[in-house]
């Protein structure tokens, strides 16, 4: 069950810093959250896959008998989901105040905080 | 002892009470949370704000103090949340890198608080000035003080929103441009640090670091663990600004209110710094070594290409942003030197460049609030302006520039004293190097801006001085950058306390047995 | 999207997704639910009325600012963790005190306190930028 599932992070990756490679910020940040779509299916799978079998502990012992599912992952992935939603939602928030007040979100023509041919530096005292 | 990596059943039917000393550790991210959370609502409070802020600031101060005493006399101590057992629930563990670099970063925090209630005008402060502030101390912290990997992402997670909130204060044009290559290399950067953790998950199966210490020695050379090394070592240098990475941090720090920038400069890229020691060097030593070479070079081009950066800028607060860099450099060094020395030096100068950075940066703002403006062709006079600014950002750029008896002397001491110890001749000449060129470009800049007559063009001690600021306003302002220029003074003349700290520090990354104990329990 | 269907509808409808927040909340302790899908539930049912009726009407029904919301929200999550410090057992550790209230089992726990504080974290900080987002396009 793994295999397929670390092919399609492959994908996932592969999309997202693709689309990252772009000089629009949108695409970039669609890339962003493509990629950490991709992390989080990382994590899902770096904790194994096992099938129907709910890691509960039996009434009265102290460990669970036999091999269960995992149930670390999907608590890792939550909160990875949590925070990367609440920067993404922070980002595109920013991300349209900025081509509200530059008029452009293709990244060459994002220049005003480093402007090009700048003076030069002062040569002397 | 229980046998790291088992877990001893019997330890989780034990009831006795937590020593409320254990509370210690867990303190700093719950005075923050709870100030910020008060200030969040406090919003429309202006006036109230700075108060609370500056309360909270000042407890987080003494708690971490009394923190750092406790871990320097008695070892690290850890609190697992919820009485999971540890390498289950999350644990917090200070040892006495994580407590130093704590406090280090809180009276950082605790003066630019102080400084930020004259340079932060009411307006802005509705935008929420002080709740960032204090919500992005919970995410440093918690960083400095956790024992879990996947907890410290987090903890990187809450300092990174907050200080987005930090970043584009104000809302110009060019704070919005900068907050933009800001945020998405960060959430990249962040991004990355997760994939690197999946993997290690995926390979090691446990997230705790005391656990991961035993696990990731065992797994031999079979395990792909040198590349997720690379991954860690990638994601950090790209948090903590070294070269092929740096790019984002002079496009950005320029643009934020200048308390922000100081708090930016003093504490996040030594957050990046932390991690790379952390995991780097106690939880992989192996792969450090492997990758030793590597980080060397980073080190060598970012010390010196910061410094060439330094000296090509005509902004005081890019020029400033360039020291960060350089420092961060001389860090790397440290750390892939490896030896006690090292890292000793490497931790002794993350403390040095939080203090002096962001005094530096506190010290351009008044500078520049005097002066009108941050361009250095268009400053001067300020000497014959405030005297005592001047001596104070003279002792602020020589410290940064490494030289005695300031508090930038020691730690470049301490590291080019481990590499010619290594018989790395040319490392220790490239330290060296960099604080020539620091020095070259803070000379120059204070030159311009304090000691000459008047901007360029204007005759020399000329009529056209800038008017000095009303006594109050210079007051509050130069308060905090003296009290941390104070600091760096006495740093630099009595070096041997943090020295022994630091040292101790770096002991505990190169034998984290104590760190481990105190995790698992056992033994003293 | 302003249609007289719709902005007949949307309060009926916002106060209809609120009370299933509320109800998501509580159910999320022993079954899938909680405080974060909740939270997102509600927050939804905000920007609905205030696509269908205007931000202002919006910030006007909700009393206090977003953000304030969600900084009592984290308010209350942190101080969910201040009562196991009085009982010496390590921070945010589970604390349960079930009180019979006319005969019924009612059970109190610092859980619950917790979820709730996320609730109000994610309403608050989500209908923040709902709102942000909103208040611009026109």
């Amino acid at each position: 069950m793994e295999a397929p599932i670390a092919i399609l992070v492959g994908f996932f990756f592969g999309g997202g810093i693709y689309l990252m490679l772009s000089n629009s910020l949108i695409r970039i940040l669609i890339g962003l959250v493509i990629l950490s779509n991709g992390v989080n299916l990382l994590i899902f799978v770096s904790g194994r896959i096992f099938r129907e079998v709910p890691p509960i502990i039996p009434e009265g012992a102290l460990v669970p008998d036999g091999v269960t599912a995992n149930p670390l992952p999907q608590a890792l992935i939550l909160t990875a989901i949590v925070i990367s939603f609440s920067l993404f939602a922070f980002i595109l928030v920013l991300v349209f105040r900025a081509y509200q007040a530059i008029g452009s979100d293709k990244t060459p023509e994002l220049k005003v905080a480093e402007p090009l041919g700048g003076p030069v530096p002062p040569e002397g005292y | 002892m229980a046998m790291p990596g088992t877990v001893d059943l019997a330890r989780a039917l034990v009831l006795a009470p937590t020593p409320l000393a254990d509370y210690l550790v867990i303190a700093p991210v719950m005075v923050t949370v709870l100030a910020g959370a008060v200030l969040v609502m406090l919003r429309n409070f202006p006036r109230l704000q700075p108060l609370i802020a500056i309360a909270a600031m000042a407890a987080l101060v003494a708690n971490n103090a009394l923190l750092l005493a406790r871990v320097a006399v008695s070892g690290p101590i850890t609190m697992t949340m919820g009485r999971w057992l540890p390498p289950f629930g999350i644990s917090f563990s200070a040892d006495v890198l994580g407590a130093t670099f704590a406090l280090a970063a809180s009276v950082v925090a605790l003066a630019v608080a102080v400084y930020a209630m004259r340079d932060v005008p009411e307006g802005l402060r509705r935008y929420g000035f002080y709740p960032c502030l204090t919500l992005m101390m919970t995410g440093v912290c918690g960083a400095f003080l956790t024992g879990d990997i996947f907890n410290l992402y987090v903890w990187f997670e809450v300092l990174l929103i907050a200080s987005f909130g930090l970043i584009v204060l104000g809302n110009s044009r060019e704070q919005l441009d900068g907050a933009i290559r800001y945020a998405i290399l960060n959430l990249l950067a962040t991004t990355l640090f997760l994939v690197a953790i999946g993997y290690l998950y995926g390979v090691a199966g446990t997230l705790n670091m005391a656990d991961l210490v035993d696990r990731i020695r065992g797994l031999g050379e079979a395990a792909p663990i040198n590349t997720i090394a690379a991954l860690f070592i990638l994601a950090f240098a790209m948090k903590a600004a070294a070269f092929p990475l740096h790019f984002w941090l002079p496009a950005s720090y320029h643009t934020p209110a200048i308390s922000a920038a100081a708090l930016f400069a003093g504490l996040l890229t030594k957050v990046g710094v932390y991690a790379l020691l952390r995991v780097l060097v106690m939880l992989m030593p192996a792969q450090r070594a492997v990758f030793g070479d590597v980080i060397l070079w980073v080190a060598i081009v970012t010390m010196i290409g910061a410094g060439l950066g330094a000296i090509a800028q005509s902004d005081l607060r890019r020029m400033l942003g360039y020291f960060v860099i350089s420092g961060i450099g001389a860090m790397l060094a440290g750390i892939a030197l490896g030896s006690q020395l090292g890292l000793a030096g490497a931790a002794f100068y993350a403390v040095h460049s939080m203090i002096v950075s962001a005094a530096l940066y506190l010290g351009a703002g008044v500078a520049g609030r005097i002066g009108g403006s941050f361009d250095l062709r268009e400053t001067g006079g300020l000497y014959a302006v405030a005297p005592a600014l001047a001596a104070i950002v003279l002792v602020l750029v020589l410290a940064v520039g490494g030289l005695p008896p300031f508090s930038g002397f020691w730690p470049k001491v301490l590291i080019t004293e481990a590499a010619l110890q290594a018989g790395r001749w040319w490392l220790a000449a490239a330290v060296l190097l960099s604080g020539f060129l620091t020095t070259i470009a803070g000379g120059r800049a204070f030159g311009m801006a304090f000691w000459r007559g008047g901007a360029a063009g204007t005759p020399d001690g000329a009529e056209a001085l800038p008017r000095p600021l009303p006594a109050a306003e210079m007051l509050g302002l130069t308060l905090p950058v003296a009290f941390l220029a104070a600091l760096a003074i006495l740093i630099g003349l009595f070096p041997d306390p943090l020295m022994s700290l630091t040292d101790g520090a770096a002991l505990g990354l190169l034998d984290p047995a104590a760190y481990i104990r105190s995790v698992f329990g056992g033994g003293p | 999207m302003r249609t007289i269907i719709f902005r007949t509808i949307a309060p009926y409808l916002t106060a209809l997704m609120v009370l299933f927040s509320i109800f998501v909340l509580l159910r999320g302790h022993n079954a899938p639910g909680g405080g974060f899908i909740g939270g997102l539930i509600a927050a939804s049912a905000i920007a609905i009325y205030g696509i269908a009726c205007g931000v202002t009407a919006v910030r006007h029904a909700l009393v206090f600012t977003p953000t304030a919301i969600s900084g009592f929200g984290l308010f209350l999550s942190a101080a969910s963790g201040l009562p196991s410090l009085l009982l010496g057992v390590p921070f945010l550790t589970g604390l349960w005190w079930t009180p019979h209230v006319f005969g019924a089992e009612i059970p109190v726990a610092t859980p619950v306190v917790f979820d709730i504080g996320v609730y109000f974290v994610v309403v608050g900080a989500i209908s923040a930028i709902a709102l942000t987002l909103e208040e611009k396009e026109r």
